[in-house]
């Protein structure tokens, strides 16, 4: 009877080799074929494809590898059942044993990823309320790193002692209502008192007291497909109204120059803040939706067309004073995009200064406006004695958007 | 007993004599309305489906790990969507979003629910079929279609959707935008339509079948937990469903005929459209009012299946089996109210923010019940290794690392900094990806012998098992710190910034890791296709277990019981029971044949039953065993 069986098992495992040998020449067969059509072409996938069927060919190996190793497996235990001794493996104790090396290996990765990990991971925060906000980060870590290892623990652990031995019946213990009482409380207890912090945490981040003695510098973000632009208030502390129906080659932006706060806004290709001083940024988007993500200041806010959001926030460490923390002289702060929002949305970024008040009066001071002469035609404002150069480079801009301008004033008409 | 049992209404007797109905090929399996074959169905399609995500999946792993290295293989599949053996960055983004599309909704909600709802309702709760089985056949036809429209996609040429598996607009709502909002984007929509209507019907389906058609004695205090769950789910479905249906409709008008219902104050390029007062806001609160309760459709069927799969291998009772109830009825509750935290930062107004948080985590409370209560059950047991149960464990270590990450992206405030990095996919794909795939797994491996009247190799699923929980470890643990360091997710490449190169080693290791979990799902496929034809013919109660499906015999019956149904005299968790010679006592097992094991309150304070076992232990009076 177990020599029957012995033979078929043979039987089958040579099926399984011709049938591996097949299916590995059949795909040599193809990548061969595959490799002779692109032949015609000029470049050398020869290197390529060999890696392709070597892969293809150590994953076919490595099946019948197991395969191989279950066939014998099953003769081991099929001869050991017909000598009437007790079965070969006990795979109980395999599985039990298995699931304890786990968690000791395990715990031991969970500590090799805090530490090197991260360490890899963003920088203090920069700003007043980031401080919250890794403070709160830490304490929660805290406290799910504890129920992290301690659950894991028990779980294995009991996977590994109370396996299967075939000497003992399981413990009848349908419930036990002091217990579940506990470990009902006890977590709603925590979750509260996380709620509380989470819930005064963000109290203190988005319902702030205007001190009028330090007000905040507010900065326009328009995001778009695939840039962000920046705008600065210029003198009057004021970012002024724009429309989106003004859009057009020259006007970016859509600002309505009617509004006399517009005029003396400032274009500006990084944004620099000084340090310790209130900061308002009005997000606003132009096409499909983005998300103003500034991660060393811990700020995050979608922009969303058709509505404006604000985020205020003051900056605390300056850039030079990064670069002596991280210990990395290139470290720059940036924003960057975190909504999905079309084909370049890996690429969106802007680079952040964080400078002393007198570096940045200085900057903001060499920044130009967005009124150019061109813009002081279209709304009919004086035009001054521009420098040329500045006018130049808009007005070929502006010829290839005349049909643009067009549909702009189909839609202003509406 | 005030249970409503219908089996009597129709008359079974001759159900069998009669053989009537002649099945062809095409009625058994094709247009079958029996609800075995029909979980088949869903099941096969969705491990198709879930090979299909798995695959796109490596492909963009693939990209992130070197985004400087050509394969020429990719241009051969792929054609000029991966021009020069490099996938695109349009195409990038489409591959994300059908591989979110499918495995959420195809591979966890209808693979998952389809399968095992429509397998073990009727099979655990002692019923002929489903209420209605013709709706259940559309259930299935309607999936399949959804399926086939959406893969369709692949095969136009601007691409399948590529949004994100969220499609918020405007990016899915103008053609504009990305090429995958074009043609691609509408299938997704239809396909999206078919797959609610199917998952309607099929919810409505279960829950009369559980209320209606329950056998005699099968109150609700004595259903599995797998039933429990299975039902909870279905109500959440046909609560949140429509509501996504109402969503895409809207889209699709906003798209095809004009309206501004998602769409305001837009300019592309330097075209001003002409919508006004729509807002994309609307479009995220309708979307999440289903998605939220979406990710619990997706992981209660597979604590359900858990629970069960824990008891049966651990021999003992699942321990706080009402509480259990409550916490996933307290789940279901609370999963309708905490959708606003996936909006936390999208400037809705600060106010919900700290409501939303208020509401989400008091959701764990109910989880982390869950939770120490499988702990509970495996404490002094005697714990059997089936594939099933190794997979259920890993359910519940996944259910731990994942749920615990939530905690910190349900707070509001943590959340600005980590919203929409990969922080958020390694939290997801642990708690709600690997678990609920574990869950489905462990089902499979569990339920196999009934599904199929044949074992699955046990070898083979330990081997599938291992490799599986490492490598999804290997894969998803090393993602959180990526978005720690604020790596926005859904990014092409890490190429274009500075402070990401550093994890591009990171991502090189995370796409091998990725790479061997998938090749290890080879050895699921070989044995369950395998095994289907050739596996060792299964026993009729191969994992000893109580519930009812095990009474029903091996080879599949339409109805599922020669004769009557049998009736249910104790709920289904006697495991181990002190007094009693085995350690399980199936459910159809009248207290009356056990009188040595019996409990006080296992008569649930019938005067006359607990008299009669007064009598019987005064007559057999050493009973040492009557501790409790």
């Amino acid at each position: 009877m177990s020599l029957r069986k012995f033979i078929s098992n043979k039987t089958i495992a040579a099926l399984a080799v011709i049938l591996t040998a097949f299916a590995s020449t059949s795909a040599f067969a193809q990548a061969a074929g595959a490799a002779a059509e692109t032949v015609a072409k000029p470049v050398d996938m020869g290197p390529v494809y060999k890696t392709v069927i070597f892969y293809t060919m150590a994953f076919l190996l490595l099946c019948l590898f197991i395969a191989i190793i279950g066939k014998a497996l099953k003769v081991y235990e099929l001869t050991r059942e017909a000598q009437d001794k007790p079965k070969g493996i006990n795979w109980n104790a395999v599985n039990g044993t298995l699931f304890a090396l786990f968690l000791i290996v395990g715990l031991y990765g969970v500590y090799w990823e805090y530490t090197v990990h991260g360490n890899m991971i963003l920088p203090e925060a920069a700003s007043e309320h980031g401080k919250k906000i890794d403070q709160m980060f830490n304490i929660t870590l805290i406290i799910t790193t504890i129920v992290f290892v301690a659950t894991h623990i028990i779980l294995f652990a009991f996977a590994y002692f109370y396996k299967n031995t075939g000497k003992r019946k399981a413990y009848y213990y349908p419930h036990n209502n002091a217990l579940e009482r506990i470990w009902t409380i006890v977590p709603a207890l925590v979750l509260t008192v996380l709620v509380l912090m989470g819930f005064l945490t963000w109290r203190s981040i988005f319902y702030k007291i205007e001190d009028p003695n330090n007000k905040p510098i507010s900065i326009e973000i328009t995001s778009s497909q695939f840039s962000w632009a920046i705008r600065y208030p210029g003198a009057d502390g004021i970012v002024g109204v724009k429309n989106y129906k003004l859009i057009n080659g020259v006007n970016q932006l859509g600002i309505d120059f009617k509004d006399k706060n517009t005029l003396d806004d400032q274009t500006a290709d990084e944004m620099v803040i000084p340090v310790n001083k209130p900061v308002r940024l009005i997000l606003t988007s132009k096409d499909v939706l983005h998300s103003f993500y500034m991660p060393h200041f811990r700020i995050q806010l979608n922009t969303v067309p058709g509505m404006t959001s604000y985020f205020e926030f003051t900056p605390t460490i300056t850039t030079e004073e990064m670069k002596a923390k991280t210990n990395d002289p290139k470290f720059a702060y940036l924003f960057l995009c975190a909504k999905i929002c079309g084909e370049g949305h890996y690429k969106m970024q802007k680079e952040v200064r964080v400078v002393s008040q007198a570096e940045y009066e200085a900057w903001v001071k060499k920044q130009g406006t967005y009124l150019t002469d061109d813009l002081r035609k279209e709304f009919g404002l004086p035009v001054t004695a521009a420098p040329a150069p500045a006018a130049a480079k808009p007005a070929d801009s502006v010829a290839k958007d005349t049909s643009a301008v067009k549909t702009n004033q189909l839609a202003l008409k509406k | 007993m005030s249970t409503i049992s219908l089996h009597d209404t129709h008359n079974h007797d001759s159900h069998d004599d009669h053989g009537h109905h002649k099945e062809t090929f095409l009625t058994k399996y094709v247009f079958s309305q029996d609800h075995k074959m029909i979980a088949k169905q869903f099941l096969i399609t969705g491990i198709i489906m879930a090979v299909i995500a798995m695959g796109l999946s490596i492909l963009f792993r693939l990209q992130l790990a070197w985004p400087d290295t050509n394969f020429p293989i990719l241009e051969t599949f792929l054609g000029t969507w991966a021009e020069g053996g490099r996938i695109k960055p349009d195409f990038y983004l489409a591959l994300v979003t059908i591989h979110g599309t499918i495995m959420v909704f195809f591979v966890l909600t209808a693979g998952l629910s389809g399968t095992f709802s429509n397998l073990l309702i009727p099979l655990q709760i002692g019923a002929r079929d489903m209420a209605s089985p013709f709706l259940n056949m559309l259930s299935y036809w309607f999936f399949f279609g959804a399926c086939v429209v959406m893969m369709s996609s692949f095969f136009i040429q601007t691409g399948p959707a590529s949004a994100g598996w969220t499609v918020y607009p405007p990016l899915s709502a103008l053609p504009t935008a990305i090429k995958g909002s074009a043609l691609g984007m509408t299938l997704w929509l239809i396909s999206m339509i078919m797959f609610v209507a199917s998952s309607l019907m099929g919810g409505i389906n279960y829950v009369s079948t559980v209320l209606n058609m329950r056998t005699k004695g099968m109150d609700l205090w004595k259903m599995p937990l797998t039933i429990w769950a299975f039902f909870l789910t279905a109500i959440l479905g046909i609560l949140s469903f429509p509501v996504l249906v109402a969503g895409v409709v809207l889209l699709i008008f906003d798209r095809s005929f004009g309206t501004s219902f998602y769409l305001s104050d837009i300019v592309m390029g330097t075209q001003v459209l002409p919508n006004e007062g729509g807002s994309p806001i609307l479009w995220q609160h309708l979307f999440w009012f289903l998605g939220h309760p979406e990710v619990y459709i997706v992981i209660m069927p597979a604590l359900g299946i858990s629970s069960e799969v824990i008891s049966v291998n651990s021999r003992k009772p699942i321990f706080g089996y009402h509480a259990m109830i409550y916490s996933l009825i307290g789940i279901t509750v609370l999963s309708f109210i905490v959708w606003g935290h996936h909006m936390f930062v999208t400037g809705m107004n600060p106010l919900l923010g700290g409501v939303f948080m208020i509401t989400t985590l008091i959701i764990a409370v109910p989880s982390a019940v869950k939770t120490f209560n499988y702990l509970a059950t495996l404490w002094r047991g005697n714990i059997k290794f089936t594939p099933a149960m190794l997979f259920a464990i890993g359910l519940v270590s996944f259910f731990i690392s994942g749920g615990l990450t939530g905690i910190f992206l349900g707070n509001a405030s943590l959340d600005i900094n980590l919203h929409d990095t990969y922080f958020v996919v390694a939290h997801f794909h642990l708690v709600m990806g690997s678990a609920a795939i574990f869950g489905m797994l462990a089902g499979v491996y569990h339920w196999y012998p009934k599904m199929f009247g044949r074992m699955m190799s046990s070898k083979l699923g330990y081997l599938h098992f291992w490799l599986t929980f490492i490598s999804a470890y290997l894969v998803f643990f090393p993602l959180h710190f990526l978005g720690l360091d604020g790596v926005p997710r859904r990014y092409y490449a890490f190429t274009e910034f500075e402070f990401m190169q550093k994890w591009l080693t990171v991502n090189v290791f995370v796409t091998w890791a990725a790479i061997i979990g998938a090749l290890a799902q080879v050895a699921f496929l070989w044995n369950f296709f395998y095994n289907i034809f050739r596996g060792k013919k299964a026993p009729q109660n191969p994992w000893e277990s109580n519930t009812l499906e095990w009474t029903t015999p091996v080879e599949h019956l339409h109805g599922n019981w020669p004769g009557e149904i049998p009736t249910v005299y104790r709920w289904p968790y006697d495991y181990s029971k002190p007094g009693s010679e085995a350690d399980f006592i199936p459910q159809t097992v009248p207290f009356s044949q056990t009188m040595s094991s019996n409990m006080p309150h296992d008569f649930e304070g019938n005067t006359e039953s607990e008299r009669i076992q007064r009598e019987w232990e005064a007559k057999n009076v050493p009973s040492p065993e009557k501790l409790d």
